[in-house]
């Protein structure tokens, strides 16, 4: 099984990898969302839910069902 | 006269566009709505040189053209349509220096619609702090437009832009992606069936609605839609758009490395210190309740001071008017109808400026994100947002911008269930109902340390507001039959101290534009009512006087009583006492009479209205609030004997305003943000069931 966004601990860096497309808006993509850029993981609400992360240098939150959806490879 | 031209602001949400708005027009601008939809339209004069003025236009922040909300289709709306009178001559899109890769998107989609472009890039003060560079010569070449660096905040680089607008003529109008390439094939066809059009506005329109689709609009390219070039799926129109986005981005990537120079060896910023405290487990929480208090305590308290001020001025005007113009019917409506009216809308600035004096420094330093990521999953357990908590926290002044505060939902269930239950929160409106109830049938008795009955039962109100939203929102979860997407995307933005002209026009246009909306209705309606209540037909109308006065005609009562007496008679016998009688039993089960029945009836217009038209059916002149509660104290019930308002039928008033659904702006609010009147009826339905049956078992219970 491989890692997705979800699985990310506080501080740690990942890069993109690829996703479900039907699963994943739009608008996660226009925000810098796309296979090959780095994602870091800044902090996550109670329940890991949602996340809050630094994609590609934007700072966003999505929510656990979507970060699930996000296929990574993570650094060292 | 010189020669004025369109220009459009275009831009992410948080580049700093708005106030790059306010320095271009100063307090020169005004808010509207576009034509049949709430979505807020910001315009704007500026002038560029003694010949030439420019018309802005401040656009809603749009992170592209692919729409997904309302807010975004009027961008887009208003790019596509050339016949619009705000078509743009000059689009300019503001990005910010930080997070310029992403702010590019929109920018080259902008550029594809072979508008001429002008391409602004603000917070250029932050430059020397983050240690960055930009090559604007060569971003010109490579994007074939003018690029200007400026710094709204610090009034940097803003006589350059303008600069650059009045040059309009020498702006090019080229694109700069070719966003074809995603399928040559398909685009190749497009191309040749209108060769006219630029090929990308070609593709947004076919585009437009397989995000969002819920917009009317005329334009010449509607047949396009039913066209051969619709033929393809929705799935298949997403999955190019993904394409196109990931093109876009590649050409993005590619400029940057060559223009754009970042030196990353920076320390831990403001941005990670400050989410460390603000987003913690225990302590953001804490925080935030903390700043809840604090907010609660200045709309309620430090806002009574003005409200005095408010309030005795108007019964000064309105006793003025009385005594000052000639007698009259004219002067009675003026003097009991309009002054009243007006009173009891003004009355109410002093909360709602508060109110969105808060709300907008919360937005502005980037604080109420934080908050919508702190409450987003517990929200989510009850079919709302994250993003509910805003209109929730804003509906405990108006559900009016609450509902509108609604926009940036994605999901549209969660956006429907938070429209739906925000008229359950305790708006300001409701207020002075719960006060003077609470004055008539609360012991005023302390009960532990500084907390007396009164005090508590208010807040329990305010309790019961929020729970009965939260549990119907769990309930309509359940029963509405639309599938949720549970897509959330929240852009987190830097923290930034509050521009004290930002907040400040905000708050004034805000406060403006509520005064004026409701206003009109509250108006309208005390007129109605005062027509109503002063009018009659019949004899015991017409003779009121004679009446009273042969049947008291044996006692000594004095002038005053005796004009009271009059008063009384005749209400019952106009219109509104008619109504009032004819609704009688369906109130009587709740423990009311005719008159609270006309208030509550009235009210349906504005809870407000309610302690308004009790001092009219009372027969008091002014609003005085002593003497209203003295003469509701006085009130016995006509069947039971015993006072009217006692334990029983007060808590029985406090509930059926707790839950009905009394406010006509609301409900039409609601019908344009949903665009059907299904939502509102169903709202209006339950909302007033649920209040009755409330109001009714807890009078039964307690009588």
């Amino acid at each position: 099984m491989s890692d997705t966004i979800a699985h990310l601990k506080r501080g740690e860096q990942a890069t993109i990898v690829s996703f479900n497309e039907e699963q994943v808006p739009l608008k996660l993509l226009e925000m810098g969302c796309l296979p090959g850029n780095i994602v870091k993981m800044m902090e996550s609400a109670p329940f890991q839910d949602p996340i809050y992360l630094n994609i590609n240098g934007t700072f966003l939150a999505i929510r656990r069902e979507t970060a699930q959806q996000i296929k990574v490879k993570r650094h060292g | 006269m010189g020669k004025s031209i369109n220009v459009s602001l275009i831009g992410n949400p948080n580049t700093g566009k708005t106030s790059l708005f306010n320095r271009l027009t100063g307090l020169n601008q005004k808010v509207g709505n576009y034509p049949g939809i709430t979505v807020e339209k910001k315009e704007g004069i500026c002038k560029l040189d003694r010949s030439l003025k420019a018309h802005i236009l401040d656009l809603p922040g749009t992170y592209s053209l692919n729409t997904s909300s309302l807010d975004e289709s009027v961008v887009v709306e208003t790019l596509l349509n050339k016949n619009s009178k705000d078509y743009p001559d000059v689009a300019v899109v503001v990005s910010d220096i930080e997070n310029l890769k992403r702010n590019l998107l929109l920018f080259t989609q902008i550029k594809d619609l072979e508008i001429p472009t002008i391409l602004v890039i603000n917070m250029a003060d932050r430059m020397q702090r983050k240690a960055i560079s930009v090559d604007i010569d060569l971003m010109e070449r490579e994007l074939n437009t003018r690029v200007v660096l400026v710094s709204a905040r610090k009034n940097i680089g803003v006589d350059d832009l303008k600069k650059a607008i009045s040059d309009y003529k020498n702006l090019q109008s080229v694109p700069c992606v070719n966003a074809s390439s995603i399928d040559p094939e398909y685009f190749a066809t497009l191309k040749k069936a209108y060769p006219k059009q630029s090929i990308y506005k070609l593709w947004l329109v076919i585009t437009q609605d397989v995000n969002f689709g819920k917009i009317d609009r005329n334009r010449d390219l509607e047949d396009l839609k039913s066209s051969s070039f619709a033929v393809k799926s929705e799935s298949d129109l997403k999955k190019m758009q993904h394409k196109e986005t990931v093109v876009r981005y590649q050409f993005i990537n590619g400029l940057l490395t060559k223009v754009l120079n970042v030196d990353k060896s920076q320390a831990k910023d403001l941005r990670t210190r400050l989410d460390r405290v603000l987003l913690h487990k225990v302590w953001g929480y804490l925080i935030f309740f903390v700043i809840l208090l604090l907010i609660f305590q200045a709309i309620y308290d430090w806002s009574t001071y003005p409200m005095d001020w408010i309030d005795t001025f108007f019964a000064k005007a309105s006793s003025w008017a009385q005594t000052s113009l000639p007698e009259g019917p004219f002067t009675d409506l003026i003097s009991e109808g309009i002054i009243p009216g007006l009173g009891g809308i003004v009355i109410f600035i002093p909360q709602i400026a508060f109110l969105f004096l808060f709300i907008a420094i919360l937005e502005e330093s980037g604080y109420m994100s934080r908050v919508v990521f702190l409450m987003d999953h517990i929200m989510k357990k009850f079919g709302l947002s994250g993003k509910s908590v805003v209109p929730l926290v804003s509906g405990t002044a108006c559900a009016i911008p609450a509902v509108m505060a609604t926009r940036n939902i994605e999901d549209w269930k969660e956006r429907l269930i938070t429209i739906l239950v925000v008229p359950f929160t305790t708006c300001s409106a409701r207020l002075p109902v719960y006060l003077i109830i609470i004055a008539l049938v609360i012991p005023e008795q302390e009960v532990w340390w500084i907390f007396n009955m009164q005090g508590l039962t208010l807040m329990l109100l305010y309790m019961l507001g929020f729970g009965a939203a939260i549990f119907s929102a769990w309930v309509l979860n359940r029963v509405l039959p639309i599938k949720r997407k549970a897509f959330f995307v929240m852009e987190m933005p830097a923290y930034k101290l509050p521009m004290l002209k930002n907040v400040g026009i905000t708050v004034l246009e805000k406060t403006k534009s509520f005064v004026l909306g409701a206003g009109k209705i509250i108006m309208a309606i005390s007129v109605i009512l005062w027509l109503l209540a002063s009018h009659g037909i019949g004899e015991q109308f017409t003779n009121a006087e004679e009446i009273i006065k042969e049947q008291y005609a044996g006692k000594d009562l004095s002038e005053e009583e005796l004009t009271n007496k009059i008063a009384s008679q005749q209400l019952e016998h106009s219109f509104i006492g008619y109504i009032g009688k004819g609704i009688e039993p369906a109130v009587r089960p709740l423990g009311y009479d005719w008159k609270i029945g006309i208030a509550i009836v009235s009210s349906f217009a504005a809870r407000e209205v309610f302690v308004g038209t009790l001092a009219t059916i009372y027969s008091v002149g002014s609003d005085e609030e002593e003497t209203i509660k003295n003469r509701m104290k006085a009130e016995v019930n006509p069947i039971l004997g015993g006072p009217l308002f006692n334990f029983a039928s007060g808590i029985s008033l406090l509930l059926f305003y707790a839950f009905a659904m009394q406010c006509m702006s609301t409900l039409a609010i609601v019908k344009r943000e949903t665009n059907s009147w299904k939502w509102p009826a169903i709202q209006f339905t339950a909302m007033t069931v649920i209040a009755y049956f409330a109001a009714l078992a807890a009078y039964q219970i307690l009588k």
